[in-house]
C-alpha cells in the first residue's frame, strides 16, 4: 500500500501550518493583563474541543452511510473519527484543568461544562472497548455505526451546556454569563490567532484521519489473508 | 488595581501536553502500521513457501 502523494504533500502542509498556529500563539497573540501567559493555552483548547466534537459528527454521519450503504470503507472512517476525536477531547479536558488551576485555584470542579465533556469522552472509549468485544466484523461495524449515532447526542449537550446551564465556565464568544470566572475580551490579535488555531485543527484532523483510515484498511487486508491461510 | 499572574508555568504545562499527545498519537499510528507490515510480510512469505 503506497502513501499516496496528496497525502504526502497534506502532511507538509499539517506540519508548516501547526508551527505557524504555534508561532502566532507565542509571539503574536498578546499576554492577558489578568490571567498572564495561561490564558494562551485556549486558542489551542477551543481549537481542540472543536475537533474533537467535529470527529465525533464525522463518526455519526459515517454511522448513518454504513447502515444505509453497507460498505467497509464507512466503519473504517467512524472508528478513525472516534479514534481521534478521543484524543482531542482529552487536550481540551486537561489543557483546560491546566487553565483552572491559577484562574479557578482548582484543578477541577463539576461544573456542566466539564461534566459534559468528561462524559462525552467516556461515552466514545466504551464505544472503542465495545467494539473490542465484537468477533464478527459485520456486526461489529453495524454495532460501531448505531453507537456513534446514538453517542453523538453527548455532543450537542456538552456544546450547549455553557449556554443553557448557570456555569463557571467562560463564553469568550457571544457569552455573557455573570457567574463566568475567567472571561475576557478578546483583542483583534487574540480573535485572529484563535480562528487559524481552529483551521490548523481541521487541517490536522482531516490528515490524521486519512492516515487512520489507511491504517484500518491494512488491518483489514492483513485479517483477510490471515483467513485465508487457514482456509 | 489588576496585577498580571504569574502563570508562565502552567502555560508550558499545557502545550506540553498538546504536543505529547499529538506526537504521541503520531507515533502509535507509526508502530501499529509497522507492526501490520511486518505481519503482512510473514504471511506472504509462508504462503510463497506453501
Amino acid at each position: 500500500m503506497k502513501k499516496p502523494v496528496a497525502l504526502k504533500v497534506l502532511d507538509i502542509v499539517t506540519i508548516i501550518a501547526l508551527l505557524g498556529a504555534t508561532a502566532m500563539v507565542f509571539f503574536y497573540a498578546p499576554i492577558e493583563r489578568v490571567m498572564g501567559a495561561v490564558q494562551k493555552v485556549f486558542y489551542f483548547h477551543v481549537a481542540a474541543g472543536w475537533v474533537g466534537m467535529l470527529s465525533f459528527l464525522f463518526a455519526a454521519v459515517a454511522g448513518i452511510i454504513f447502515l444505509v450503504k453497507k460498505k467497509k470503507i464507512w466503519d473504517l472512517v467512524g472508528v478513525a473519527a472516534v479514534e481521534i476525536g478521543i484524543i482531542f477531547i482529552f487536550i481540551n479536558i486537561v489543557t483546560g484543568s491546566i487553565w483552572a488551576r491559577p484562574i479557578w485555584n482548582t484543578w477541577w470542579t463539576w461544573d456542566p461544562r466539564l461534566t459534559t465533556a468528561t462524559i462525552m469522552e467516556l461515552v466514545y472509549i466504551a464505544y472503542l472497548m465495545l467494539r473490542q468485544g465484537i468477533d464478527d466484523p459485520e456486526r461489529r461495524a453495524r454495532f460501531g455505526a448505531v453507537y456513534a449515532i446514538v453517542g453523538f447526542l453527548s455532543v450537542p449537550l456538552t456544546f450547549f451546556s455553557i449556554r443553557i446551564f448557570r456555569t463557571i465556565h467562560p463564553v469568550v464568544i457571544a457569552g455573557s454569563d455573570p457567574t463566568a470566572v475567567g472571561t475576557f475580551d478578546m483583542t483583534p490579535a487574540m480573535f485572529q490567532t484563535l480562528m487559524v488555531g481552529i483551521v490548523v485543527f481541521s487541517i490536522l484532523f482531516v490528515d490524521l484521519v486519512w492516515h487512520r483510515i489507511r491504517l484500518g484498511q491494512l488491518a483489514n487486508q492483513v485479517e483477510e489473508m490471515k483467513f485465508n491461510l487457514q482456509d | 488595581m489588576n496585577t498580571t499572574l504569574n502563570t508562565v508555568n502552567y502555560f508550558i504545562a499545557g502545550y506540553v501536553v498538546i504536543f505529547g499527545s499529538i506526537i504521541g498519537y503520531v507515533i502509535s499510528l507509526y508502530v501499529r502500521w509497522k507492526n501490520l507490515k511486518q505481519e503482512e510480510e510473514i504471511i506472504t512469505d509462508s504462503t510463497d513457501q506453501n
